[in-house]
């Protein structure tokens, strides 16, 4: 996982890789307190003692935001071409084999439709699990995929985003991911569709400097490093530690760069109460509001 | 390992790594450069109207090829001087928010943009990251795409990452021979992949991140040689750019006029699907098994590995 801009090098935000519990009963690295028979940290990865927000798969993740049933994957089967036939220490074809063998995933983006509230929504949630995250040809195929559907259907979009940066194992097609997934976040702006981006624990480099950054309504979970250059990138640069505390949600607010930050055990009810703003907006304007359609009717299952 | 920053006399087929030190020659011509010898009537506009004034990412009018244009480019120093005044190049988020501001005045007269593509990449400092370094380039990617007027970017020395394609987003990427265009830094690539700075020459290999590299991917559009490198021949190097410049300009105006609504709506879905189009997936499981290869072997020709279901190809 250090491969990916080194955000492991500020201990205030090393947090651990969300394992099935059977092996060991978990404790929170924050504070140390047991997570055995936690409610919240069974529901949210969060503890509830101490409020740190540990590592989450999307799939939880998504369980944990979306009405319960509602959520239908779509292109669950994209997988990566290896476009470089790309080696460094193991053909990165042997790693992808032995990622989607350890989480189960095609690649690091899930994307699908789903309700929330009773909102219909497209949801994009990355998996950091997944090669931390990172966006090669796939993930931003997925991210243009879904902001597609979600201009079609003029279903308000939603990315969670969980990313290190570009896939360096993809060379310059990862780059241009960035204008790709900018360009489909345009077309979207462009149809007034809503689009809340959704930053958490990490998000740096080639995906925060493109469609994470692009929201109508950009939030971020507490405590979650974020910024364009991950810490040792900017230590490496300064030749001394980073300043506490940058780099962090909380940061970010305080510049200006968010417009919010929503524990993840408010995010379903925060995101609820947005969308029927929009759900407003779009009355007044031509094509169908949000709410005229069913979400088991969206979907490729 | 030759060094060509010394020796001029570079083997026939130059490394990658001879590529990246050619591209980051000291001598070698720079954005004034080619705006000097290839414009007229230059009109520098400054600052991002919010912050400041960046100097390492700078932009006007001027007249290229009988027409005005709006032209951006990265500039780095001559000297340490110079270097030091232009941050090496590495652009501010004041920067990313002024080319922004100047894409949407080209937009706006139905002026083409040309852009000049020299940096190691956005600056990662704290100042960069309070101002919002992340967003100014993520804008900067969002409206060059969007843009309403033609565009060509030509990259003549580095081009470092997301700093390099925030303004990138053209209907036409050219290179010049021995310029390169990456991720990441060589360095910082082989910090990522092997935690060693050191192996920068090997990753620069794998990488493939060369202009016969790029255009062979066809993420780029046409490679300007250069019979001698820039910096040996600089004049060679500027008029060979400016006349594939004003070649791709001509055609693209001639098909897109920048004031025929219609043709520019025609413009920006071209270049969305020329960005779509860019790199291969499969749609379906891997049916390779890799214990087949010897559990070694990946197929060296970025070709093969076809991907069974796909139209999505490069081109």
């Amino acid at each position: 996982m250090r491969r990916f801009f080194g955000f492991r090098s500020a201990p205030a935000f090393a947090i651990p890789p969300d394992v099935a519990s059977d092996d060991v009963p978990p404790s929170c690295p924050r504070c140390g307190v047991s997570l055995v028979e936690d409610a919240r940290y069974e529901r949210y990865r969060v503890c509830s003692a101490c409020g740190a927000h540990l590592a989450i798969g999307s799939r939880r993740r998504i369980a944990a935001l979306v009405d319960e049933g509602s959520f239908r994957e779509t292109d669950a089967k994209l997988f990566s071409a290896d476009p470089l036939s790309f080696t460094d220490d193991a053909p990165y074809r042997l790693r992808l084999d032995e990622q989607r063998r350890v989480t189960g995933q095609a690649d690091a983006l899930i994307t699908g439709t789903a309700g929330l509230h009773g909102h219909k929504i497209v949801l994009a949630a990355l998996d950091f699990a997944f090669m931390g995250g990172s966006m090669g040809l796939v993930v931003g195929e997925k991210l243009v995929r879904a902001a597609e559907l979600a201009r079609e259907r003029r279903i308000p979009l939603l990315s969670i985003v969980a990313s290190g940066g570009a896939r360096m194992q993809e060379g310059m097609y990862s780059l241009l991911q960035m204008a790709k997934t900018a360009a489909a976040i345009q077309r979207l702006h462009a149809a007034g569709v809503p689009y809340v981006s959704v930053l958490t624990h990490p998000t740096t480099g080639g995906v925060f400097a493109s469609f994470a950054s692009l929201g109508d309504v950009i939030v971020a979970e507490p405590g979650a490093l974020i910024g364009f250059a991950g810490p040792r990138v900017v230590e490496h640069f300064l030749g001394r530690p980073l300043p506490p505390g940058s780099h962090s949600a909380e940061f970010l607010l305080e510049h200006g760069m968010i417009d919010a930050i929503v524990p993840r055990a408010e995010l379903p009810a925060t995101l609820g109460t947005l969308l029927r703003h929009y759900t407003r907006s779009d009355a007044r304007h031509d094509g169908p509001g949000y709410e005229l359609r069913e979400p088991a009717a969206i979907g490729h299952d | 390992m030759i060094d060509v920053a010394e020796h001029s006399a570079v083997a026939a087929t130059p490394t990658a790594w001879d590529r990246v030190k050619l591209a980051r020659h000291s001598e070698r011509p720079h954005f004034l450069d080619y705006l000097e010898a290839l414009t007229t009537d230059w009109v520098e506009l400054h600052g991002d109207r919010a912050f400041g004034d960046d100097r390492a990412l700078i932009g006007g009018l001027a007249t290229f090829d009988g027409q005005t244009v709006m032209v951006l480019g990265h500039q780095k120093g001559n000297d340490t001087k110079e270097n030091i005044a232009r941050n090496f190049g590495m652009a501010r988020p004041e920067g990313y928010r002024k080319a922004e501001r100047l894409m949407r005045h080209a937009e706006k007269f139905g002026f083409p943009l040309i852009t000049f593509i020299d940096t190691p990449g956005a600056e990662p400092g704290i100042g960069s990251e309070e101002r919002g370094q992340g967003t100014a380039i993520a804008e900067s990617l969002l409206t060059m795409a969007d843009l309403g007027v033609p565009s060509v970017a030509v990259v003549i020395g580095e081009g470092g990452s997301g700093g390099a394609l925030a303004i990138g987003v053209a209907d036409r990427l050219l290179m010049l021979e021995n310029t390169i265009y990456a991720v990441a830094s060589p360095e910082a690539c082989a910090a990522i992949l092997w935690k060693d700075a050191g192996r920068a020459a090997e990753a620069a290999e794998t990488m493939r991140i060369t202009a016969a590299d790029l255009a062979a991917f066809g993420i780029i559009d046409e490679v300007v040689p250069e019979a001698s490198p820039a910096h040996e021949r600089p004049k060679d190097a500027i008029q060979g750019t400016g006349a594939a410049l004003a070649r791709h300009l001509r055609e693209l105006t001639a098909e897109f006029p920048p004031h025929d609504a219609g043709a520019i709506e025609r413009l920006r879905a071209a270049r969305y699907e020329r960005f779509r189009r860019i790199g291969a997936w499969r749609e379906a499981e891997p049916t390779t098994r890799h214990s087949d290869e010897g559990g070694i072997s990946a197929p060296r020709n970025g070709r093969s590995g076809e991907p069974r279901e796909s139209a999505q190809r490069s081109g």
